[in-house]
Formats: structure tokens, sequence, C-alpha cells
């Protein structure tokens, strides 16, 4: 019998030994797997027992922090938005349910402090072991609050985009979409409900998306930059190049016609005009002829040197920044001959050109950046709890778009388009040296316009640059409608 | 060892629920008093029981089937394996688990010669305690019960007549008879599917709410929260008293923590080295029944210490194989850790068994160590009295 016993006792510890090797796989392969699934009220819980580290932004301002509740034993971290409504698209929200959106969502890593340098892990293991509560890292934003206000406030009602960069370094200054929500609202009962009823001017926009980044807007003549760029930088014209402007041009044996002046019935004619000219008093025909003459795919190519074509990198999640350029049936769109593209409308940013406020604001950027595109941030640093450093954004730049010749000449530009042509009207203060595009993009909507305007100042050493877009409004130019915004900001920034 | 057990059972349900634990305190008591009473009693000759196996047989049965008395059994999460007196509950197939192996040893050794030549006529008992297995996994929905009973008439069998044939042939009828009674009860048949796929992608029908729900939120609930909170735990889990448990409403994540889940619990708090060191523990546990066996010099002694032994070790790997996906969940105890008074008693009695082979075995060496003075190899054996 011992020979039986032998064997069913070694049966026995090989059964137990399973259990050792499936416990390990739990534990140790599966153990990742378990927790990134939905519904493990473990993992779940343990997020909310995390003091989430704070959202501050650039002067120290609270964005995001927690409330404290003790219940049933457990302590539980509930995200709170002491400035309500600022900028709850860029930052995102967390819910209790653990669905993170914005930065909250990508910064989650370091806000948790699952993402730390080496003491901070060491600490916060033995403070899980210890049972203390795990504080996660602070992070700071570029964001200032007053301008990010400023930018809300202007847009009130309407809907559009409004986004402000320093042009020396891509931090992002302000970076405002409406319609806009509280975030506090997405922990409270039918809070989503509520967010879903909030509605712009424009009727369908939904108040969580970041039409900084997400919203794509026809750019209209603030396209003209590209396509001036091009002629220029290509060395095909100067500013000075001539023109004859009849109040149209002839593509594909078509009349395309400049803008209405309100003055006049029909388009408006200018005669002999050069290149600058054209570009202070945005003509189409001008810019419909360049396009015509150095092609479509010429334009293409030094949009995508400004960005287009890319997403803008930025730290808000990749699927909030949408790519500009030309989109066919709702995609993105990469023509590879001059047949394909009709360049005279393209030239004038009509045609199938969609563009965000984040890459119009680039475009400026880069151009009072004496030809580099610097690459956009809005984390400056982040900051352990106990006050080290974890990471400090340094400025970085995407490469140079144009040479510096022709970003000199495109500022120059600029400063008659303030100062004589289309935005003469705004009124900026007399001791502010501004240069700016204005842009009306027509929607095959009558007179419905999406109105933009991207401006930097001072214009001789620019500090900020500002792109701000109002969609859908009758009647509505840029000069009148969005240049009054970017004014508004830019005394704001720099007039005291 | 089983002290050590019980200790860590002890502290676990205290860190659960500290009323538990005052209840175990009770229980544990009570099996200590079973224990010290069973070896006062058997402390002569405890073979006497194998005069008895009748009624241990008869006992067995009656107990495994006694929740399906009416106005006694209670079903509890779709089993009916609790039978209450008043306030007190109880789960008699714990004890009857005993009972049986006391009838088998009893009866195995009795017929092990006949039984091995595998004629026709001999095999009825054992068919009856099949058949009556079968009809408590049918009747109770216990099938860690009746997995557990089956299995140890499986391994004494084997023990017994030293013939894999008959273990293949029972394995067989076991799921050929497994097979037939979860196609006629879905409480059988949802364990199986819980257990090949715990995840759904598509809600399915939930009888708990009588809604569409994802199966992970309403059949496989139990499981996927053990298994998420058995990974939270990781290599060097979380620490004793800081794993999470409870909800952010104060309710158990996972419901009956203390009982057929305690081991989630365990692999929550002490991680992987904690729960490894524990089935260590239960192995050297195993080990040293499985050497009581092999002291032991009648085959009474040896059939009913390797039926004590491989009960202990099967039983774990049916609850804890079960919480981790090895094997169909099915809620039985971990010895001597889980919560339940019926487990503890059960438990303590088997000990109180094995230390009595075990002593007599010890008391059969000596003397032959005596009568041949110089054979070394007599004494070579640590005392059997150390190995519980």
């Amino acid at each position: 019998m011992n020979k039986q016993l032998r064997h069913v006792s070694v049966f026995a510890l090989v059964l137990l030994a399973v259990l050792i090797g499936s416990t390990t796989y739990w534990q140790m392969w599966a153990k990742a797997d378990l927790a990134a699934r939905k519904g493990n009220s473990v993992s779940l819980i343990e997020r909310l027992t995390v003091d989430r580290g704070k959202i501050l932004a650039a002067d120290g301002t609270v964005l995001a922090n927690n409330r404290k509740t003790r219940k049933h034993g457990l302590t539980i971290y509930t995200r709170h938005y002491p400035q309500n409504d600022l900028a709850p698209q860029v930052i995102g929200y967390a819910t209790d349910a653990g669905t993170t959106t914005g930065l909250e969502q990508t910064l989650d890593d370091y806000l948790t402090g699952a993402n730390t340098n080496l003491t901070n892990t060491f600490t916060q293991e033995l403070d899980k072991l210890g049972g203390q509560t795990v504080h996660g890292d602070n992070v700071v934003l570029t964001l200032r609050p007053d301008i990010q206000r400023l930018a809300q406030d202007q847009l009130a009602g309407r809907c559009g985009a409004v986004v402000v960069l320093d042009t020396r370094t891509g931090a992002v200054v302000a970076m405002a979409s409406s319609p806009t929500y509280n975030a506090n609202l997405v922990n409270q009962r039918h809070g989503y409900t509520k967010i879903g009823q909030i509605r712009g001017s424009c009727g369908d926009a939904s108040a969580l998306q970041n039409n900084a980044t997400l919203g794509l807007y026809p750019p209209g003549s603030t396209f003209k930059m590209v396509t001036a760029a091009a002629a220029l930088d290509s060395g095909a014209y100067t500013p000075s190049s001539p023109f004859n402007d009849p109040g149209y041009c002839t593509e594909y044996g078509q009349r395309v016609s400049n803008a209405g002046n309100p003055d006049q019935n029909g388009p408006e004619a200018f005669g002999n005009v050069s290149l600058a000219q054209g570009f202070e008093h945005s003509i189409n025909s001008v810019f419909c002829n360049v396009g015509m003459h150095i092609g479509g795919l010429k334009i293409l190519d030094y949009a995508k040197r400004f960005g287009f074509y890319s997403p803008p990198p930025l730290e808000t999640p990749p699927d909030t920044i949408n790519a500009s350029g030309l989109y066919k049936n709702g995609k993105l769109w990469t023509p590879t001959s001059n047949s394909q593209i009709d360049s005279g409308r393209l030239a004038f940013g009509q045609y199938n050109m969609l563009a965000t406020p984040l890459q119009m604001a680039l475009v400026g950027a880069t151009i009072a950046n004496k030809g580099v595109v610097p690459k956009p941030y809005l984390v400056q640093k982040v900051v352990a709890a106990d006050g080290s450093t974890v990471t400090k954004t340094t400025p970085q730049t995407l490469g140079e778009a144009i040479k510096p010749q022709t970003a000199a000449e495109l500022n120059q530009m600029m400063q008659l388009v303030v100062q004589g042509g289309t935005a003469a009207s705004v009124g900026f203060p007399a001791g502010l040296k501004v240069a700016g595009k204005t842009g009306t993009a027509e929607l095959g909507l009558g007179s419905v316009y999406d109105a933009w305007f991207v401006a930097f100042a001072p214009a001789d050493n620019p500090r900020y640059v500002v792109a701000a877009v109002v969609a859908k409004q009758p009647n509505g130019f840029g000069a009148s409608i969005s240049a009054p915004i970017a004014k508004a900001i830019l005394e704001k920034l720099l007039v005291r | 060892m089983a002290a050590l057990l019980t200790a860590i059972g002890v502290t676990e349900i205290y860190r659960l629920g500290p009323s538990d634990a005052f209840r175990q305190g009770l229980w544990i008591v009570i099996g200590v008093a079973a224990f010290g009473a069973t070896l006062f009693w058997l402390h002569r000759d405890y073979r006497v029981l194998e005069r008895y196996k009748y009624v241990f047989g008869v006992t067995a049965i009656f107990l495994l089937l006694l929740p399906w008395a009416p106005g006694l059994g209670r079903t509890i999460n779709g089993s009916r394996l609790w039978i209450h007196f008043g306030t007190l509950q109880f789960q008699p197939s714990e004890l009857g688990k005993i009972a049986l192996i006391v009838f088998l040893a009893a009866y195995l050794r009795e017929r092990r010669e006949v039984l091995a030549q595998g004629r026709l006529k001999d095999w009825g008992p054992l068919l009856v305690i099949w058949g009556i297995a079968m009809l408590a996994l049918f009747v109770t929905n216990d099938l860690g019960s009746a997995l557990l009973y089956y299995g140890i008439f499986v391994a004494m069998l084997y023990v017994a007549t030293a013939r894999l044939a008959f273990v293949a042939g029972a394995i067989g009828l076991f799921l050929v008879g497994a097979f037939a009674v979860s196609q006629g009860t879905p409480h059988v048949r949802d364990r199986v599917t819980n257990w090949l796929s715990p995840w759904s992608s598509h809600p399915i029908f939930c009888p708990l709410n009588r809604q569409m729900e994802l199966r992970q939120n309403c059949q496989s609930f139990q499981q996927v929260q053990s298994l998420y909170s058995i990974g939270h735990g990781g290599f060097g889990g979380t620490g004793l008293g800081h794993g999470i448990f409870t909800g952010k409403t104060g309710t158990l994540v996972i419901p009956d923590l203390n009982t057929d889940f305690i081991y989630s619990a365990l692999s929550q708090e002490l991680g992987l080295v904690g729960v490894a060191a524990l089935l260590l523990l239960y192995m050297a546990f195993v080990l040293r029944g499985f050497r009581i066996a092999l002291a032991a010099t009648d085959g009474f002694s040896k059939l009913l210490a390797a039926g004590l032994s491989f009960s202990f070790a099967f039983q774990t790997f049916v609850i804890v194989g079960g919480i981790t996906r090895v094997i169909p969940l099915t809620g039985i105890t971990l010895p001597f850790v889980s919560y339940g008074g019926s487990s503890v008693v059960a438990n303590f009695l088997l000990v109180a068994g094995l230390l009595l082979i075990s002593n007599r075995a010890n008391r059969a060496g000596s003397d032959a160590g005596e009568a041949a003075v110089a054979r070394p190899g007599a004494q070579s054996r640590p005392p059997g009295a150390r190995a519980a």
C-alpha cells in the first residue's frame, strides 16, 4: 500500500503546487491586465484613496484640487475645480467613477504619483506599506487665469476658440473654447445631462469639445499668411511684385471674384497693386493668381512646414487634437499633383482647407519668431508633494519653416493690415505695434461666416500671438468680430 | 501547524470583521474541545471505529443530504448546504466528510483484495457512494462538496486497490455524471461558463436583477472581483490591514470574503510571498499527514490517514483552484483559515485523527525498536505528534 500512498501524496503536493503557480500567474503576469480592466473596483477605490495632485495655473491659482471625505473607514478624495468653468476643455476632469479627460487624463501618472522619480517612488511604497495616503505630484501649467478668463468672457455666448501663445517659447498662455461648462458638474447627479444641454449660438457645438485644438474651421484669408510665405520664401515673388486686380481672377476659364465690398454692389476691384498691398487689403484675386502660379502643392508644402498635416504636439490627449490641412469626406487628404487641387481658391484659404485655432496661432507665432516654429506646451513643471521638482519643460522648436528674411517681410505686411488694411478699424492703442491678419471664411451658408483674426505684438519684438475664431457669424467679419477679442487680450498682456 | 493556520485565519477574519472573529474564536474553542475529547475518547485504540463503519457511512450520507430536509435547510447563493437551528447555522457536509473518510477506510480495508479483482457485485456499495454524490450534487447544488467527497473516494480507492483503471473509470463516471447533472441544473452550468469566460463583451440576461448585464457584473461578479483583489496584491501585497475590500458605500467588494474568498483577501494583503508561504505550509501539513500514513502499521490506519491528508489537500485545491480559475469555482472553505464553525470543528477532528494514528504508529515503531535493539532506522523518523 505504501507505493500508492507515495503516489497519492505526490499527487496532492502537485495539486497544491499548481495553486502556487496559478496565484503567481494572477499576481505577476496578469496583474497589469487586471488592474486596467474596467469595473475593477479595487483599482477604482485605490484611485480614490490617492490624494491626487493639484493642477495650478502659471500664477499659482488652483485650477483643480481635492475634497477629502471619510466614509466607512476609507478616506476618499473627490476632485474639485475651484475656478469652475475656467479652461475645462484643456484641464479635463477626473470623475469618482474613474473617467479622466484632458490633462487629467494625460498627466494621470504624475497626478496619482505613479510616475515620479526614484526617491518619490520609494517614499510612496513606504507610505503604502505604512498605510499612509499617497500624495500625487502637483502640476503647474503655463495658463494665465486672467488672460484665460478674459478670452472666455470675450467668446461668451458664441461658438469659437481663442489661443494665446508666448511666441518665444510656445507656452500656451490661454486656450479658450466656447461654449464652456463647469467641470464640477461631472461628479454631480445628472451633471452630464446638464453639460449636454449647453448650447452656443452655433447650436450644435459640444461644450466638452476643445475647439482650440479639435475644432476645424476654414481659415479663410488668414491662410494668406501661408500662401504669402510660400510665394516669398520660394523666391517667386517679393513684397513689391506687381499685380492687376480687376475684381476677380480667372481659373478653369471662370471668374473667381473678390469678397464683396459693403459700400458697393458686387466685388471690390483695386486695379494695380503690389503683393504687400494685396495682403494688406486681403485681395483674393492677387492670391488666386499667386496660387495658380506657384501651384497648390507648393502651398501645401509650406503649410506642412508650419505644422499642417500633423496634430500639433500638446500635452492634451491625442484624440482631442486635430491636424489641419485639406479634408475630403471628413478625412485628411494629401493630394499628389497640382491638377487635383483648386490652387487659386486654396491660396486664399477656401476650397477644402480646414485649420484649428492652435495651428493658426502657430503660423502667427512662427512669423513672429523669425521663421522658427515654437513647440506649444501647457505644462510648465511637475512638482512633488514635498516641493521637489519632478520635471520642468524646456521650450523647444519644431524646426525652421521659413527664412528669417521672409518672416521679417511677412511681419511688415501684417503690420500694414493693422495700420491701413482690413484691420485698420480695430483701433489698437497708439503705443502698441500690432501685426495681424483677418479672415472671413465662407461656409457656403450665404452671409454667415467664420470670423478669424491672428495677431502678434509688439510687432518689432514679438511676445504674444493671439488666434481667435468665432464660428457662424451672420455678416460677421474677422475685423469686426474677432479682432476686438485679440485687441482686448493684447492690451491686457502688453499695455499697463 | 494547525495553530499557525488558524491564527492566520483569525487575524484576517478579524481584519475583515471583528465580530466575526469573535464568533470564529468561539468555534475554535469548540473545535479544540472536540479535538481534546476525541483524543481522550479514542486514546487507547481508535480502531474501534472500524467496527462501526456502516454507522459512519450512513451518517455521512445523512449529513450530506440533511440540508435538503424541509424546515432545516436554507438556500444560500443557489446552494442548499446549510442547516439552521435558530440563529446557529451549520454546514453538515464538513463533518460528513470526516465520517465518509472513516467509513471508506474501514470498508476498503475489509474489501480491498476482493475489489482489486474487479468482480462486479463487490462494486455495489461504491457505486452507491457515486450515486449519492451525484444525487447530493443534484439536490443541494453543492458542486464543491460533491467534488471533494468524490475526490476523497477515488484517492482512497486507489490506495486500497492499486488499480489505476478504477481511478480512470471513476473519473470518467464523474465527468459523465457531472455533465448530465450540469445539463439539468443551470446553477452548475453557470459555474462552468463563469469559469471558462468570466468576462463577457456583450450584456447577457442577469437573473439576479432580471436585466441585461455584462457577465462580470452579474454571474461571475465574485470570481472577477476576487481576481482583481488577488492581482492588486502583486508580489509583496498591500500589507495586512491595508487591502481594499470595501467600496465607497461601505459594502464589501467581494461577497463572502471571509469564508470562501478568504484566499483572495490574503492574496491582496500578503501578496504572492505571503500566500506562497501559506500554500507551502499546507504542503508541509499534507506531507506530514502522508508520512503518518506511511508509518502506520495497519491498513485501516493507513487508509484513514491518507484519506484525511488527501481531503485536506484536495479541499484546498478545490477552493483556491476555483478562485484562481484552475477549475470552476465552487464554494467550500479553506481549511483552518476560512470563517465557518463547522469547518473549524471538522478540521480539528481531522488533526485529532492524524495525531491518534501517528501516536499508535510511534508506539508500534518504538516497540519494534526495543525488540530489535540496534536498528537506528526505526528512530530516525521524528515523532509523529509534531506533525500536526
